[in-house]
């Protein structure tokens, strides 16, 4: 495995009658030279030690500081009216309703176009196509689809319905996030759809249940809370993407009914009102970083309850 | 999965293909409800097929909408637009340099600061942390992953870079300035904004992402392995440096691959620090411009063909970047996991 190996280097400048295998230990203080080495290792194990706890801590420092600043800068601007009031023009009071509105719209379209093809096409890859050629490629294809930049996405939408369609609306900025929930949901009832024993499939086929019922009645039944933990993983993860919907959604002032129409959410709103020079549309950008971010922490959170697993799914 | 390991095999067949080709579906003799089963099955079959192409269809499709978008302006900058510093809109002049640089050494800059630290992190979590804490900060660890990009923009403006150009860059450029070759790098006003920025905010949000993953990689190592390095009396750094690491190694330079895609791709927290400036200086307290920045900052606002067409091409130099870069991590994590004799 290694060409330097701790043992032999410890080991081989003993005096060979101390190298009964606990050279190591009883090495301590025998042996001026074996002293040496043994109080290096301990020095270098704890060297790194301490930096790992340090990064650790580094790492954390960044968590506790972002989200003091965010309870504290944006709680105060948390009022009630920001939910129902619709944004304003610089200088006049005004809350975030219609680009909560837009936002949560916008996430339910977007789930529900994305999650029921993803979760057919896990099933695909997990019952069907197993470890065949064609599922590797696109197990493949959705990792890509599942770390690629959201903005190309986004100016992919663009160019496929906005451009079509001739102008921005709701509809592109679902069908854009509904690209990033697709791969998650994939990925999710793939592995989800892996956990269910094989012989729960067995018994079932041994009965004569056709294929379809075997899947749909017994192995989504077993994997319920999992396919369902990565429909919520999705929603955490578009509610919050900024980026697609800058040039599919764009934004609105107003109130909109219509899903043909460019509408407001709450991250283009985020970013336009955190850029301005304007006062209370910077407190408003505060309010709403803090209403995304406690929703996606209440989803992770409600995840890990829902699932309890430390497995990683990205 | 892994109870599933030694079943799998033989399954296959019996689960995958047969059903749909016993020829059963020619016997008159069938009763009425299996035949039915039968057509359901073909029905549910092709709507899973179809749907699993379907993700295969949406990535050829984004690669081919973009080579279309971009056509015009491949036609007319030709392998001179990637060389190209010129961004200007008026005489429809465009070059990708300037984002392609950026976006480079952002990542870059992040990458430096970022390995270190989930490295650290991952061992931390696996090795050292006592038993009652390794849930809470892998939990925390993974709610700062999750947290949207725009709150880590938000913050690294309003925040980060105020602090960062009153205390931290006058220091660091009176330390490091008069230093020789990399003394240029961190001269000037200290803006608070700029590439610097940028890269630490990128750093500060893949290093959860990156030590989720490499944690994810740590664990699976067997612990019979760890133990006899215990037993022959290494320290915990030399069961990490000999053992821990040759096992894992592939796995976690694909885990550090994956987190740099997201560098790379990274928008918004980028957007808001980098300054947005089309240049290239020396010093990496300049500001300067992304590919995912000048996307973000002027898609909308881009009238003319070529104009659009020079920022979808730089979207698909974004895309091929990271396509291959992902490519690269993903047969890493799948050489590991058949090493560990499960699927990825």
């Amino acid at each position: 495995m290694t060409t330097k190996n701790w043992c032999q280097l410890c080991c081989k400048r003993a005096a060979p009658e101390l190298n009964n295998g606990f050279g190591i230990n009883n090495g301590y203080g025998i042996n001026n030279s074996q002293g040496r080495i043994y109080r290096r290792r301990k020095f270098v194990n704890s060297l790194v030690m301490t930096a790992s706890v340090l990064t650790t801590l580094f790492g954390l420092f960044w968590l506790v500081w972002l989200l003091w600043t965010l309870l504290s800068q944006g709680l105060q601007y948390l009022k009630p009216s920001v939910f129902y009031l619709a944004t304003p023009p610089p200088g006049s009071s005004g809350g975030l309703g219609n680009a909560i509105l837009g936002s949560v719209v916008m996430t339910f379209v977007g789930v529900l176009i994305g999650a029921p093809a993803g979760i057919l096409a896990g099933t695909y890859l997990s019952e069907f196509a197993r470890e065949s050629k064609i599922a590797m490629v696109i197990r493949f294809a959705n990792d890509i689809l599942l770390s690629a930049p959201s903005i190309v996405l986004g100016v992919f939408i663009y160019e496929v319905v906005v451009v079509s369609m001739g102008h921005f609306s709701a509809w592109a900025g679902s069908l854009a996030l509904a690209l990033i929930a697709l791969p998650i949901v994939v990925r999710t009832t793939e592995d989800m759809l892996h956990l269910v024993s094989n012989s729960v499939r067995e018994a079932a086929a041994a009965l004569g249940t056709p294929q379809w019922k075997i899947t749909v009645s017994i192995v989504f039944r077993a994997a319920r809370s999992g396919i369902l933990t990565g429909v919520l993983l999705a929603v955490a993860r578009i509610s919050g993407e900024t980026a697609p919907l800058l040039f599919t959604a764009l934004n609105n002032q107003f109130w909109t009914h219509s899903l043909n129409a460019p509408i407001a959410n709450l991250p283009v709103v985020i970013f336009q009102f955190a850029m301005s020079p304007y006062d209370d549309w910077q407190h408003l950008a505060w309010a709403g970083a803090v209403l995304i971010t406690l929703t996606i922490l209440i989803i992770n959170v409600l995840v890990r309850v829902f699932l309890k697993t430390s497995k990683t799914v990205f | 999965m892994k109870t599933d390991m030694n079943t799998e095999n033989t399954l296959d067949g019996s689960i995958g293909g047969s059903l749909f080709n016993t020829g059963i579906k020619s016997d008159n003799f069938m009763p009425a409800s299996i035949k039915r089963g039968i057509v359901l099955d073909r029905i549910f079959y092709h709507f899973t097929r179809f749907s699993a192409w379907a993700v295969l269809a949406v990535i050829i499709a984004i690669i081919v909408s973009l080579f279309i978008g971009a056509a015009p302006s491949i036609r007319k900058f030709g392998f001179g637009f990637l060389s190209s510093s010129s961004w200007n809109p008026v005489t429809e002049n465009f070059g990708a340099f300037v984002p392609i640089y950026g976006t480079l050494v952002t990542s870059l800059i992040a990458m430096v600061i970022g390995v270190p630290v989930s490295f650290g992190i991952a061992l931390f979590i696996t090795e050292l942390c006592p038993q009652f804490l390794k849930r809470p900060i892998g939990i925390a660890v993974e709610l700062l992953a999750a947290i949207p990009s725009i709150i880590y923009g938000m913050w690294g403006l309003f925040v980060f870079a105020p602090l960062f150009g009153d205390y931290v860059q006058p220091f660091i450029s009176s330390y490091m300035g008069p230093v020789p070759l990399i003394g240029k790098l961190f001269s000037g006003p200290p803006l608070g904004i700029g590439v610097l920025t940028a890269g630490i905010i990128l750093a500060i949000m893949i290093i959860p992402f990156m030590s989720a993953v490499i944690r994810d990689m740590f664990e699976v190592v067997p612990p019979v392995l760890k133990e006899s390095a215990y037993g022959m009396g290494a320290t915990t750094w030399e069961v990490i440096r000999h053992v821990v690491i040759p096992y894992t190694k592939t796995g976690v330079v694909g885990g550090i691959m994956l987190g740099l895609g997201r560098a790379l791709g990274e928008t918004m927290a980028v957007t808001f620090v980098i300054g947005n400036a089309n240049r290239i200086h020396a010093s990496l307290f300049m500001p300067g411009s992304s590919i995912s920045s000048s996307l973000a900052n002027q898609f909308t606002e881009a009238v003319g063909k070529m104009y659009t067409s020079s920022l979808i091409e730089l979207g698909l130099i974004l895309f091929l970047i990271t396509f291959i870069i992902l490519a690269m991590a993903k047969i890493l994590l799948l050489r590991t996991a058949e090493k560990q004799g499960r699927r990825k």
